[in-house]
C-alpha cells in the first residue's frame, strides 16, 4: 500500500516542559478518509501543526507521498492543505481576494472557476466581498477551509473543520469532503463528533496523552475490538476493586454509578463469550436488577480505550 | 525561487497600505507639512552654522527620509503584528515560501511605501523650497537603504512584540531617539565633540546625512565612509530578518 503520510516516532516537547507527543507513529493511506481522534489535549493539533510546519518538531520523522517533509518542504507544502483549528483571517480582505491571496503565495495563478466553486460549495458566495472581519464564526471556518483547498492538494488535514458549524452545514460540508476523496483527495480530520466519523471515514486512529493507542480501518475497530458490551444493572451504586479489576479483567470493565460494563469479545467462529462474562459477573457482584447487551459504537470504543489507557 | 508567491504577499502586503491611502500617505505629508510650518518661522532665514545652507532648506531631506524611514518601519511592524494578534502568520508558514522569499516580500513593500510617502512629501514641499537633486544615486541609495533598515527593524520588532505595547515601547525608546539623534534637526557640526563621536555609531546619522547630501551637496559624513557603514547596516538587518523569520522566533513554538 502507498501512504500519502507516515510520522515515525514524532515527539514534541513545548518550551513549558509539556511533552504533548509522545513518539507517534501513524500511516496514513492514500486516498484514505481518515479520522484522527482523541480527547482535549491528546496532541491532535500538535500533530497536525507540525505537518503543517507551524510548529517545530522535537524529533521524529514525516514522509509525504513518499518525500522527507522536513527537508523537502516546498515540494510537500505545494501538495498539503491544512485547515488550522484555531481560526485565523486576514481583517484587511473579503474572501475573494483572501483566496486569491492564498493561492498565489502557493505559487498557483489563481484559478477563479475553483474560486469561484468553492465559495459556492462552502456557501460563501454572498459573503465573498465582505470584509472578512465581518463574517461569523462558522462562516470564518469555512473560509479556512476553502483557503486550505484553493490550490488543490493532493492531501487536505482538517483540524475539527466542523466546529461551530450548524447542524445542515455540517452536513453539506462533510458531503463535500467525502466528494473530495472520492476524486482522490486523501483526507486526514479530527473531530468530536464521533458519530459522524463512524458513518464517514474508513480509517481511524486514536491518540491520548501523546501516544497512539490505535490505529486501523474503521470497520475492523468497531468490529474486532467487542463489537458489544454486557451491561448490568443494580440497584446500589458500584465501585471499583482490585478484586473486580482482576477477575474481570478479561473483559475491561467499567462501572458508572450502579452500572457495570463489560466487553464482549468474539471468537473465531463468531460467537460472542457472553455466558462466560455473564457467569463472572454474577459470581463476583451477585444478581443483576437488569442485564442487557450494547453494541457498541465508535464513542464506546473511543472512551474506552481513552479511559483505560490500554492498547488494542 | 517561489517568484509568483513571493510577488503575491509582496502586493498583499502593499495593498494593505495603498487601501488606506489617508493614513499611510496623507497623514505623514500633513505631519511634515506642520513641521515645516513651525520651523519656517521659528527659525526664520536662519542658516545652519558652518554649512552656509538656509535652515529650512537643510530640515527638508531630512524630514523626509525620517518619513520614509518610520513608514518602511511601520509598514512590517504592524503587518507583522496584527497577523500574530490574528493568528495569521500560520498562512505564511503553511505556503511554500521560504524565508528568503518572505523577507524580500516584506521589504520591497517596505520600500514602495517609503517611496511613494518620499515623492508625494518632496512634490508638497517643493513650492517652498530652493533644493534640487544634486546627486540622484545618493539619494536613490540612502533612501532605499534607510527604508530596507527600516523596514527589516519593523520585521524584527513585529515578531519580537507579543503585544502592541511592546511595540509602542520598541517605538518610543529605540526607533525615535535614534531617528531624532541622527541629525533630521541640526548638523552635528553644532553638537559638543563627545556627541559629534558618538553619532558615527548611530546608522540612521550616515543615512541622514548621506540622502540629505544628495539634495545640498554638503554633509557631515565622509561618504565612503558612509556607503561601507551603511551597506554593511543593510545587510545585516536582512539577514537577521531571514534568520529570524527561518527559525520561526517568536512565532513558532
Ligand atoms: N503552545 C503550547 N505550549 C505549551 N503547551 C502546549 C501548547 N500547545 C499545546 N500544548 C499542550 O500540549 C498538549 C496537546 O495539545 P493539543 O492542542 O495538541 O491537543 P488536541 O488533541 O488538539 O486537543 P483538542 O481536542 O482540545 O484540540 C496539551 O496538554 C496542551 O496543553
Ligand atoms: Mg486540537
Amino acid at each position: 500500500m502507498s501512504y500519502a503520510l507516515e510520522v515515525k516516532k514524532l515527539t514534541k516537547i513545548y518550551k513549558n516542559g509539556k511533552q504533548a507527543l509522545q513518539g507517534v507513529d501513524l500511516s496514513v493511506p492514500e486516498g484514505s478518509f481518515f479520522a484522527l481522534l482523541g480527547p482535549n489535549g491528546a496532541g491532535k493539533s500538535s500533530l497536525i501543526n507540525i505537518l503543517a510546519d507551524t510548529v517545530h518538531p522535537s524529533s521524529g520523522e514525516v514522509t509525504l507521498l513518499g518525500k522527507n517533509l522536513f527537508t523537502e518542504r516546498k515540494w510537500c507544502k505545494q501538495r498539503l492543505g491544512v485547515v488550522p483549528q484555531e481560526i485565523a483571517f486576514d481583517p484587511f480582505f473579503a474572501p475573494r481576494d483572501i483566496l486569491k491571496i492564498m493561492s498565489g503565495m502557493f505559487g498557483v495563478k489563481p484559478d477563479m472557476k475553483w474560486i469561484d466553486e468553492l465559495l459556492e460549495r462552502l456557501e460563501l458566495t454572498e459573503h465573498a466581498k465582505k470584509n472578512a472581519r465581518q463574517l461569523s464564526g462558522g462562516m470564518r471556518r469555512r473560509l479556512l477551509v476553502a483557503q486550505a483547498l484553493v490550490h488543490k492538494p493532493k492531501i487536505v488535514i482538517l483540524d475539527e473543520p466542523t466546529a461551530g458549524v450548524d447542524v445542515e452545514l455540517r452536513k453539506r460540508l462533510w458531503g463535500f469532503m467525502r466528494e473530495l476523496n472520492d476524486n482522490g483527495t486523501t483526507i486526514l480530520l479530527t473531530t468530536h463528533y464521533l458519530e459522524e466519523a463512524e458513518e464517514l471515514c474508513d480509517q481511524v486512529a486514536i491518540i491520548d496523552q501523546g501516544k497512539l493507542l490505535t490505529s486501523q480501518s474503521m470497520a475492523s475497530l468497531l468490529d474486532s475490538v467487542g463489537s458489544s458490551s454486557l451491561v448490568l444493572e443494580y440497584h446500589e451504586n458500584m465501585t471499583m476493586t482490585d478484586t473486580i479489576q482482576n477477575k474481570l479483567a478479561a473483559f475491561s470493565p467499567r462501572i458508572e454509578k450502579n452500572t457495570v460494563s463489560l466487553c464482549l469479545k468474539k471468537n473465531d467462529s463468531g460467537q460472542n463469550n457472553f455466558n462466560d462474562a455473564y457467569q463472572t459477573a454474577i459470581a463476583l457482584l451477585g444478581e443483576a436488577k437488569s442485564v442487557s447487551v450494547q453494541n457498541e459504537d465508535l464513542e464506546d470504543v473511543f472512551l474506552r480505550l481513552t479511559h483505560n489507557g490500554n492498547t488494542v | 525561487m517561489n517568484w509568483y508567491g513571493c510577488w503575491t504577499l509582496y502586493s498583499r502586503e502593499s495593498r494593505r497600505f495603498l487601501n488606506v491611502k489617508m493614513q499611510t500617505i496623507v497623514a505623514p505629508a500633513l505631519t511634515a507639512i506642520m513641521y515645516l510650518i513651525v520651523f519656517r518661522y521659528a527659525m526664520g532665514d536662519r542658516e545652519v552654522p558652518g554649512l552656509e545652507v538656509a535652515y529650512f532648506d537643510f530640515l527638508i531631506p531630512g524630514l523626509v527620509m525620517m518619513a520614509m524611514m518610520q513608514n518602511a518601519f511601520a509598514n512590517t511592524s504592524s503587518s507583522i503584528m496584527v497577523g500574530k494578534l490574528m493568528n495569521m502568520q500560520i498562512f505564511l508558514m503553511m505556503a511554500p515560501l521560504t524565508a528568503f522569499e518572505v523577507t524580500l516580500a516584506f521589504l520591497a513593500a517596505a520600500v514602495t511605501r517609503a517611496l511613494i510617502v518620499a515623492v508625494v512629501l518632496l512634490l508638497v514641499l517643493a513650492p517652498f523650497t530652493n533644493i534640487s537633486i544634486e546627486h540622484l544615486w545618493m539619494i536613490m541609495f540612502y533612501g532605499i537603504t534607510g527604508s530596507i533598515i527600516m523596514g527589516g527593524m519593523g520585521m524584527i520588532g513585529g515578531m519580537w512584540s507579543k503585544t502592541f505595547d511592546d511595540m509602542a515601547l520598541l517605538n518610543n525608546f529605540i526607533i525615535m531617539p535614534l531617528t531624532f539623534l541622527s541629525g533630521v534637526f541640526y548638523s552635528v557640526k553644532q553638537l559638543p565633540e563627545a556627541w559629534q563621536t558618538a553619532n558615527h555609531f548611530n546608522p540612521f546619522f550616515y543615512l541622514i546625512d548621506g540622502f540629505r547630501h544628495g539634495f545640498l551637496n554638503v554633509g557631515d559624513t565622509d561618504p565612503s565612509q558612509a556607503i561601507i557603514v551603511v551597506s554593511i547596516a543593510t545587510l545585516s538587518t536582512v539577514l537577521a530578518c531571514w534568520y529570524l523569520w527561518r527559525a520561526g522566533w517568536r512565532l513558532k513554538d
